[in-house]
């Protein structure tokens, strides 16, 4: 099935809409007419104000739901497709970490399910805790470590099976500051270090013109993409975040946010 | 650390233990004193103070220590209750087990089907509602005539209270892992027996222990209420129902097995306990 020209592309929305309790009093249209490609090894955040769907269409790539109408394509393959084989690798607000599981056999749980041998598993997993830097932690419990560190491994179980494709969904918003910035830097180094390909949900301007190479601005009720913003500031690092060219991409960005809430 | 804790626990349970003593001996001081009458006044208190109605704590004690008569043999009543509660705490065991597979049988069959859920709850929940000795005679007539010995007919009714705490706590147990990690398992296209196993049955452990010391306090109930309804020759409400016939001979000996019948719930409730520091202390709820 799958087609050789998208191939290319990690990701494809061709006219997706999305209607919550379709034809019922509470009927809401989330999405409308998104038409979107992601280039395979593209770091790209979607961003917008609340209401505006982008955490639904996080979902839609994901296959957690599906579209109303239009059709997404990962990998060439249909979005549901994908998720059966296991395409893609997800990490939530809050961490989702399995309390009653040790670091270790968190990481270790998409491979279980995948029916890794215990050795293959361990080798890994080690291999994931030192990506993300936690080599001392790995038996401890998920309560054990601060929020920056609970999503550190939540990265690492996302990437265990070294998916193409990252899906997060605002991974960093319940982080303070410091951490966060400190955290934007991790991920940079391991989608560099991985290739991978993120879809990255926030609502923070400068987080999303830090990382991205694109920055999608939806607009709400029902979401729609404003504009797409190009961001090329290079090799990031701390410094980068007193960039001249850094605060214009941002400014554009939230320019653009601020047309959008004018909208709504 | 560990030692400490055991300590505390040992020394609060000593005062208490104290506390209750010197509250029923006060009281019963006082109404000798007072001829049962609220001090000062000539209203009559809830209860009489004598002998019969409230055995000195010391005579209870002391009872434990005489010999009672167990078929041909004669030994002291607390080795006499301890065997007796050994048969109960067998049937209370069965029961417990029972109850406990019904249980959560049940909670994850309403788990996977909302229909079973909306069809089964009030059922569940009716049938906590037919008092335990009317169910009795009819679960033991029903047992003889499937020739079940009246052992597992008793821990039938035993595991009749026990499951219905399980069934709905594990319930909302199985049903407490947030989106997060449900869509977490979905994104991993996890078949929904996995999603059982590795998700939402260990997320229902918190949920289940609370449930499970009730049931097991309720399972040695059951089973107490099971034999005595049932007329048994053996077993704690064998003894509790013999004693209370003889009750105006000697008060104390009813006292004394009510209170074995109270230890034997202990026991089951800090076994569950137990098992609970067993499971769940390991998910760093303690830090070391």
């Amino acid at each position: 099935m799958s087609n050789p020209v998208l191939a290319e592309k990690a990701v494809v929305i061709d006219g997706v809409a999305k209607v919550f309790n379709e034809g019922g009093d509470s009927e809401v249209a989330a999405l409308s007419g998104i038409d979107l490609t992601v280039e395979a090894g593209e770091f790209i955040s979607l961003i917008g104000p609340s209401g505006c769907g982008k955490s639904t269409l996080l979902r839609l790539v994901g296959d957690l739901l599906a579209p109303t109408t239009g059709e997404v394509t990962v990998f060439g393959k249909s979005a549901h497709e994908a998720r059966l084989d296991q395409d893609y690798g997800m990490v939530f607000q809050h961490s989702g970490l399995f309390d009653w599981r040790r670091v270790l056999a968190n990481i270790e749980l998409p491979l279980e399910l995948r029916g890794w041998s215990r050795d293959e598993r361990s080798a890994r997993s080690a291999e994931m805790l030192g990506l993300v830097r936690l080599e001392d932690f790995g038996g401890h419990y998920p309560r054990q470590l601060s929020g920056g560190m609970q999503q550190r491994v939540s990265i690492a179980r996302a990437l265990s099976f070294q998916p193409k494709l990252l899906l997060m969904d605002e991974p960093f918003g319940a982080l303070d500051e410091m951490t966060r910035e400190h955290m934007q830097l991790e991920l940079l180094r391991i989608w560099r270090e991985t290739q991978t390909t993120v879809v990255f949900v926030t609502h923070s301007v400068p987080e999303s013109a830090f990382l991205s190479n694109r920055v999608v601005v939806l607009s709400p009720r029902p979401g729609r993409i404003h504009s797409v913003v190009d961001v090329d500031l290079g090799d990031r690092s701390d410094d980068t975040r007193q960039d001249p060219a850094f605060f214009e991409k941002a400014t554009e960005i939230r320019e653009a946010l601020r047309a959008v809430e004018g909208d709504g | 650390m560990k030692g400490g804790r055991i300590l505390r626990v040992v020394v609060a349970t000593a005062i208490a233990l104290l506390l209750v003593v010197g509250i029923w001996e006060g009281y019963k001081w006082v109404g000798q004193q007072t001829g049962d009458y609220w001090p000062g006044t000539s209203i009559d208190l809830p209860a009489s103070t004598d002998d019969l109605t409230m055995p000195h704590a010391m005579d209870i004690a002391d009872e434990l220590f005489e010999e009672v008569r167990d078929g041909r043999a004669r030994l002291p009543l607390y080795l006499f209750l301890l065997k007796k509660g050994w048969f109960t705490l067998q049937e209370a065991a069965i029961g417990f087990t029972l109850g406990l597979t019904v249980g959560l049988g049940l909670a994850i069959l309403m788990l996977r089907w909302r229909v079973a859920e909306r069809g089964l709850l009030p059922w569940i929940n009716v049938s906590q509602t037919i008092p335990l000795i009317a169910l009795a005679p009819i679960v033991v007539t029903w047992g003889r005539q499937q020739d079940l010995p009246d052992m597992l007919s008793i821990s039938l009714i035993a595991a009749y209270l026990t499951f219905f705490p399980v069934a709905v706590s594990a319930l909302r147990g199985l049903q407490s892992p947030d989106s997060d990690h449900v869509e977490l398992m979905r994104s991993y296209a996890a078949p929904w027996w996995t999603v059982l196993v590795k998700l939402r049955l260990p997320a229902a452990r918190v949920y289940l222990f609370p449930a499970l010391k009730i049931a097991a306090t309720l399972s040695v109930v059951g089973s107490i209420v099971g034999e005595i309804s049932i007329g048994t020759k053996t077993g704690l409400g064998r003894a509790i129902l013999e004693y209370a016939q003889r009750y105006a001979v000697s008060p104390e000996r009813l006292y004394a097995s009510v209170i074995g019948a109270a230890v034997l719930g202990l026991l089951v409730f800090g076994l569950v306990s137990l098992a609970e520091w067993i499971v769940v202390r390991r998910t760093g709820e303690v830090t070391s």
